[in-house]
């Protein structure tokens, strides 16, 4: 899974140019007002799985077989689940995990995405061509088809489990940014360091990546929303995180049987965090791009 | 570029493409614990079964030249046997992959008839609440993982409101799959969801985009009313693209098969695949792993022509 949902990914369309005046860039994303409710619910969902374990402690490591599969009500707020965790700690508990690993895994998949996507769009010709039928051949083998190989392999922990995400998701990043890269390239500012004898590592590092810094935030917001809606995947599939831990994905797959059993509070909570978190990052994303994008300023 | 040079650079980007595939297949073969014997022999193998089949098979040659032999045999259509089901993968794959084909059409076709319409209606009443609502619900259903989804439609159309089964279809043919076309919707519209929302936006970015055109312009001062300029032009050149975005889409499509199949019960290719990474079932893995990337290939292939061809835009370069 990729971001897909962005309509700037159409073939033949160029990526928008780097924004100048990042003041502009703020009001602008500010006078949208999805992209702005997208994040007060990220500052949400942050200060409630962070801080809320503070303000409301519960065990979320002992089962408690007293207390199982109760209802919500005034001592469990959203209920408790098959071994008796309150499921509103446990939503905060899960949370952390989800929010760190899709945050880390969507930033691991930019950087290498952007760092290949320049070098190709740098190098040109043949080396380009190869780098990016390489791209091909990785977005030709569906994520969650690779996913669920690697969990009959392997159970990783919890960096691992970011490397795996983060090289999975990295070749839309590439192909955004080699794009940008091949648009910039030829400027005189580039090509004048170089014929004054700069490098070719200079011209990326000094030029194109600061140039492309707009195309690379805004592709890196959607690739964490991605990278979060696949961490919920990632329980479904085999490879979550082990017991007592969870994360959103790992409630919701285990609530999956007991939804049928009408305890919905062991469902719809974690779904609806997902949805809400992943919903916002593209919402910002969306304002982001929106808010530099130079065609549309005049 | 004619037309000729373009399509043959493109095959021939799209055979490297697949010959990348299966040296990455052909590595994993090689990296599972006991390497392709094991894969073969099956986990209760002796290690001395296991070198005498290396020894037989040539798999104590260097591995550049049992690439080669891997390669040769594929072109031969054999992608090893199965060792849970003791049946060739090629055959396994050939049973279910029509089904999984039926089941992504449809879903793919239900999700287009409604996307285009939504998206240009969104494009038409641009940040009006109409434009806003959409995108909101887009972004939801984008935002859904399929099986959540899956399970809120059981729970809802098949719990609490008995309309439909909560099991897909089942038996081999495709003639059983379409008999009974009611197990098919929970499954198509879970499948429908997130290709929906996907789809409208692009065709909402796409009439915007051509409803900015000098064209447009030019037709309006020329007297021709909003509705037929919507219909006759913008609607024609906003859909090319779209439907050229369907080659690209086909592996999200395959992603999301993989979960509608597990949740419904629906037997096909995912569903093997499913099973297979159960009881590490490498062959088959590896088997579906090659011909879901064909698949995309093939799909971004045609999309790439399609735009081609349809599109005089492209031919002289502009977009």
């Amino acid at each position: 899974m990729s971001a897909l949902i962005q309509p700037d990914q159409m073939p033949g369309k160029a990526t928008a140019a780097a924004a100048s005046g990042s003041r502009l860039a703020v009001r602008r994303f500010l006078r949208n007002r999805l992209a702005v409710v997208g994040l007060g619910v990220v500052v949400f969902f942050f200060l409630f799985c962070f801080i809320g374990p503070l303000v409301y402690s519960t065990d979320q490591t002992h089962t408690m077989l007293e207390q199982v599969n109760l209802a919500p009500s005034g001592s469990h707020w959203l209920g408790t689940d098959a071994v008796g965790h309150d499921e509103l700690g446990r939503l905060m508990y899960g949370g952390k995990v989800s929010l760190i690993v899709g945050l880390a895994a969507g930033i691991l998949a930019t950087v290498i995405g952007t760092l290949w996507g320049a070098a190709a769009g740098y190098a040109g010709g043949w080396i380009d061509a190869v780098m990016m039928r390489i791209v091909d051949a990785g977005i030709a083998i569906p994520a969650l088809f690779i996913l669920l190989v690697v969990s009959a392999i392997t159970t990783p922990g919890l960096t691992g489990l970011i490397v795996i995400l983060g090289v999975v998701s990295w070749l839309m990043p590439s192909r955004l940014i080699r794009a940008e890269t091949l648009t910039l390239k030829n400027r005189d500012y580039v090509l004048t360091l170089r014929a004054i004898g700069g490098t070719h590592a200079r011209a990326i590092a000094r030029h194109i990546l600061p140039n492309s810094v707009s195309t690379i935030i805004v592709a890196a917001t959607f690739q964490i929303a991605d990278a979060i809606l696949l961490v919920a995947y990632v329980s479904y599939l085999g490879l979550g995180v082990q017991p007592p831990a969870t994360d959103w994905g790992g409630m919701l797959s285990a609530g999956l049987t007991a939804a049928y059993s009408g305890y919905w509070w062991l469902i719809l909570p974690p779904g609806l965090a997902i949805i809400l978190v992943v919903w916002a990052f593209n919402a910002i994303g969306d304002g982001l791009r929106d808010a530099f994008d130079v065609r549309g300023r005049g | 570029m004619t037309t000729s040079t373009y399509l043959l650079r493109r095959a021939l980007q799209a055979v490297a493409v697949i010959v990348i595939v299966t040296i990455v297949v052909f590595c994993l073969l090689h990296a599972l614990p006991g390497g392709p014997a094991r894969g073969i022999l099956g986990p209760q193998a002796t290690a001395q079964q296991i070198a005498s089949f290396n020894h037989e098979q040539g798999l104590d040659k260097p591995l550049p030249v049992q690439y080669l032999y891997y390669l040769n045999r594929l072109l031969h259509g054999d992608l090893g046997t199965s060792y849970t089901l003791n049946e060739p993968v090629s055959q396994l794959i050939t049973e279910r992959l029509p089904k999984t084909l039926v089941l992504t059409a449809l879903s793919a076709v239900v999700g287009l008839l409604l996307a285009v319409p939504l998206g240009m209606w969104q494009a038409v009443r641009r940040n009006r609440p109409v434009d806003y609502v959409i995108t909101t619900l887009s972004f939801i259903a984008y935002s859904t993982p399929v099986y959540f989804l899956g399970l809120i439609l059981v729970l809802v159309f098949s719990q609490v409101l008995p309309w439909f089964p909560s099991q897909a279809p089942q038996g081999d043919t495709l003639a059983q799959v379409f008999a009974d076309p009611q197990a098919l919707v929970l499954p198509v519209v879970a499948g429908a969801a997130s290709m929906i929302a996907v789809f409208s936006r692009y065709m909402r970015a796409a009439t915007l985009e051509n409803l900015s055109e000098d064209y447009v312009r030019t037709a309006r001062a020329g007297g021709s009313r909003s509705r037929a300029i919507l219909w006759r032009h913008v609607f024609r050149n906003s859909l090319t693209p779209v439907i050229a975005m369907l080659g690209y889409y086909v592996p999200v499509l395959f992603g999301g098969a993989l979960v509608v199949e597990q949740l419904f019960n629906y037997p096909g290719m995912g569903l093997l695949f499913w099973t297979a990474a159960q009881s590490s079932d490498y062959p088959v893995l590896l088997g579906c792993v090659l011909v879901i990337a064909i698949a995309t290939v093939a799909g971004t292939l045609l999309a790439d022509i399609v735009q081609r061809l349809v599109d005089p835009r492209v031919k002289a370069g502009r977009a």
